[in-house]
């Protein structure tokens, strides 16, 4: 491999003008570090990710900020699904950093490992390990909280699109209620979609582990995002930022819905943004304009099923109650403070 | 220096003085006296850097083994039982992509019904996971094959596992003679890995493959396999000029020459087996016995030539395939196609069950009549058997067998029938 394929590539922009390549209509102080040519590149263009796909967004952004603080100086472990496949097509790479693949459900336990492995060295590289929902609320749960538990020194990273995508659309635990995927298909008044279990909200979760940090992010806020990142690494030990990444393909909406989705679900109340330290919320980002949770739904033809029956409808109003809690709960509709871009 | 210790201490501090940069434990019977006397030593400041994790299942031991390792860190495990299966896919993963790990397995059988005792049914079970697989005969043997299974590994780059049995050996105190650091440094040269995660110069490792190499790939990994055929007899030479003793390589003979009927057997039972064969020898029978160290990589051609002027082989061995016969057995009959010798399986000592002297007098001594049947079951109970399967006849219900002859033996002994046992 020769130096100019290495971390040393120079950024290629395909999508002059757009907001979503680090701002550079923006004045010079307001823009991302996305839109310097001499930034990090973690993830490399020629991938095979679908159209619009956010998980491939916010990877690229998370992991370019961990490069970027780290000095280069970071090893990623990656939970086997579509982040680990569309990257990775054998023989190529779209990897710039040291990366590895080893199963679905070991990332975290493969980073514990890195990460002692490195103290054992005496070197400084920091470790980030990263998956998707399936990988991190389901099959990854033990390793992670063990990983948690422990308090290792890894930035444990979570990809969440509500459903295994990889292999098709299958029910995750992160799956919102009313939901329809290829295993909680809608069958007229009696089944609307997924059930509405208990939830599984694994932010609070890693908060109860009482972790240096945990934050929430979404790829419609990406300078939120890279705040974020670069806040964990910042810190020592076990800490978690669980991202909310659009997948067009799986959620049955347009390639171009992907910011506005990552929006909407911050506005609606239904994934709110926030940041904790020690198991105690330090930060939350207030709703500007909020929005019934309907216009959230309604692009999405996973929901398109609850627009049509009784049963549809009071599923909608479940999740709209569960956006009124959290709004509650975080405070999020309160006057007076200036929101993040 | 000679020390009277208990073989996973004697293990424990092996692994110590091949100096490993990372150890993760979970602990399980028979295991957790290797893993608890590492964790002493690295709080004795006895390891060096050493890291020693406590995770929270052999899945994610063997996992965080797989990181550390392909960081470049010399690492080591220890399992047993259901935590080798419980790691299964972690097992296949550490082989697959090539990581020197070594890990104990502290042989014991697999449940239901749950069982602490010895067998090798858990290794057995991963026999086809591309790891190295050596056997050891003695706590002084386990020690040294922790010695050689880092070097083993390391040059082969792959995953060595070292397998010993439960309590018997493990939790036996013996004397031993413990290698001086000087020695084992002079023998096991730093970890040099072949391919690391490191920024300076960034790998991807773990790519998907698909149909155009797969096969290509798990080629090559049998192509090492087979150098190791020679590796592993070479490194126990070195190990013999620098330590003086003979410990490792691929088979051992014991007896063998003008010997009719030759015993292959491969664990600590052997020594059983070869007292047996002495007291036998001793009456003018023509019996030897044949031990495999190397069971993966099989030693086929070695085994061919050992028992080459046998009429015939007897496979005594801890594991065994449901539905089919013999594991071990299998193995030697494949190896030995085309020479007409005959190999009867018998399986032993499953679950813990001792096997005693009597027992294998009266085994060997019907082979070398000619009345040993093909598969045998050594000391099977057979009044339990016949009530339980006659039971099953008179009343078809589904459920658990051990829960029924439980009932059944403990019936009979509250009538004052002892329990039939093991000699």
């Amino acid at each position: 491999m020769t130096k100019e394929l290495t971390a040393e590539q120079k950024v290629k922009f395909y999508q002059k003008g757009t907001f979503t390549v680090g701002n550079r209509l923006v004045d010079a102080d307001n823009r991302s570090v996305q839109a310097s040519m001499e930034r990090s590149n973690a993830i490399t263009s020629g991938h095979r990710a679908c159209q619009g796909c956010g998980e491939a967004l916010g990877a690229r952004y998370a992991l370019d900020t961990a490069m970027r603080v780290t000095g280069g100086q970071m090893i990623a472990a990656n939970a086997t699904g579509c982040l680990e496949v569309f990257t990775t097509p054998y023989p190529e790479t779209s990897w710039q950093m040291p990366w590895l693949h080893s199963l679905f459900g070991n990332a975290p336990a493969v980073a514990s490992g890195m990460q002692a492995a490195m103290k054992a060295k005496g070197k400084k590289t920091r470790i980030v390990a990263q998956g998707g929902d399936g990988g991190t609320v389901d099959i990854g749960f033990g390793c992670l909280s063990g990983m948690f538990e422990r308090n290792d020194d890894v930035l444990y990273i979570c990809y969440d699109n509500e459903a295994y995508m990889n292999t098709g659309v299958q029910r995750s635990g992160a799956t919102p209620g009313g939901a329809r995927t290829a295993t909680t298909m809608p069958v007229g008044e009696a089944y609307p979609g997924n059930v509405f279990g208990t939830g599984k909200n694994l932010p609070r979760i890693a908060m109860a582990h009482n972790i240096p940090y945990v934050a929430t992010a979404s790829v419609a806020y990406l300078q939120d995002l890279e705040a974020k990142v670069e806040k964990a690494m910042s810190l020592e030990g076990a800490r978690y930022i669980h991202v909310y990444v659009p997948c067009p393909l799986g959620w049955g909406c347009a390639s171009n819905a992907t910011i506005n989705l990552a929006r909407l679900v911050v506005e609606t109340g239904f994934f709110p943004l926030f940041e904790a330290e020690h198991g105690k919320v330090t930060a939350t980002r207030p709703i500007r304009q909020r929005v019934p949770i309907e216009e959230y739904l309604k692009p999405q033809r996973r929901f398109a099923h609850l627009f049509k029956t009784d049963a549809g409808a009071e599923a909608i109003r479940k999740l709209q109650a569960m956006c009124d809690h959290n709004i509650a709960e975080y405070d999020l509709l309160r006057e007076g403070e200036e929101t993040l871009a | 220096m000679l020390k009277q210790l208990e073989g996973s201490h004697a293990v424990a501090e092996a692994v110590a003085l091949c100096r490993p940069e990372v150890i993760c434990a979970y602990p399980i019977s028979p295991q957790t006296h290797i893993v608890e006397h590492c964790g002493e030593l690295v709080r004795e400041g006895k390891m060096g850097n050493c890291e020693y994790m406590n995770v929270e299942s052999e899945f994610a031991a063997l996992s965080a083994c797989i990181g550390s390792s392909a960081c470049g860190a010399r690492t080591y495990t220890a399992t047993a039982s259901q935590g080798l299966l419980f790691m299964a896919e972690a097992v296949y993963n550490a082989s697959g992509l090539g990581l020197p790990i070594v890990m104990t397995v502290a042989n014991r059988a697999i449940g239901a019904p749950i069982n602490i005792w010895n067998d090798h049914t858990d290794s057995m079970a991963m026999r086809d996971a591309g790891w190295l697989q050596l056997f050891a005969e003695t706590n002084q043997e386990a020690l040294d094959l922790h010695i050689q299974a880092f070097r083993i590994a390391e040059q082969m780059s792959q995953p060595v596992m070292v397998c010993m049995d439960g309590f018997i050996l493990t939790h036996a105190y013996e004397r031993v003679s413990m290698p001086t650091q000087e020695q084992v440094d002079q023998f096991l040269p730093p970890y040099t890995p072949q391919q690391v995660l490191d920024p300076a110069n960034p790998y991807s490792i773990g790519a998907m493959v698909g149909p155009e190499a797969f096969t290509e790939v798990r080629y090559l990994a049998h192509e090492k396999q087979l150098q190791a055929l020679d590796v592993i007899p070479g490194i126990a030479a070195e190990f013999k000029a620098i330590f003086g003793r003979d410990s490792g390589g691929l088979i051992r003979e014991y007896e063998t020459e003008g010997a009719d009927t030759i015993v292959v057997t491969l664990g600590s039972v052997a020594g059983t087996v070869k007292d047996t064969v002495d007291e036998m020898r001793a009456d003018g029978k023509k019996i030897g016995v044949v031990t495999v160290g190397s069971f993966r990589p099989f030693p086929s051609a070695a085994l061919r030539e050992a028992v080459k002027h046998a009429n015939e082989v007897v496979v005594l061995e801890k594991s065994f395939a449901i539905g089919f016969g013999g594991v071990v057995a299998n193995n030697i009959m494949m190896s030995l196609q085309g020479t007409g010798i005959h190999v009867h399986t018998v399986v032993a000592g499953l679950g813990g069950r001792p096997i005693t002297m009597p027992s294998l007098h009266r085994l060997f001594d019907t082979a070398l009549k000619g009345e040993l049947e093909d598969m045998h079951f050594l000391n099977l109970q057979w009044d339990i058997v016949n009530a339980e399967l006659q039971r099953q006849r008179e009343q078809i219900a589904s459920g658990p067998t051990a829960e029924s002859i439980l009932r059944n033996i403990q019936t009979d002994t509250a009538r004052g029938t002892p329990t039939p046992a093991a000699e």
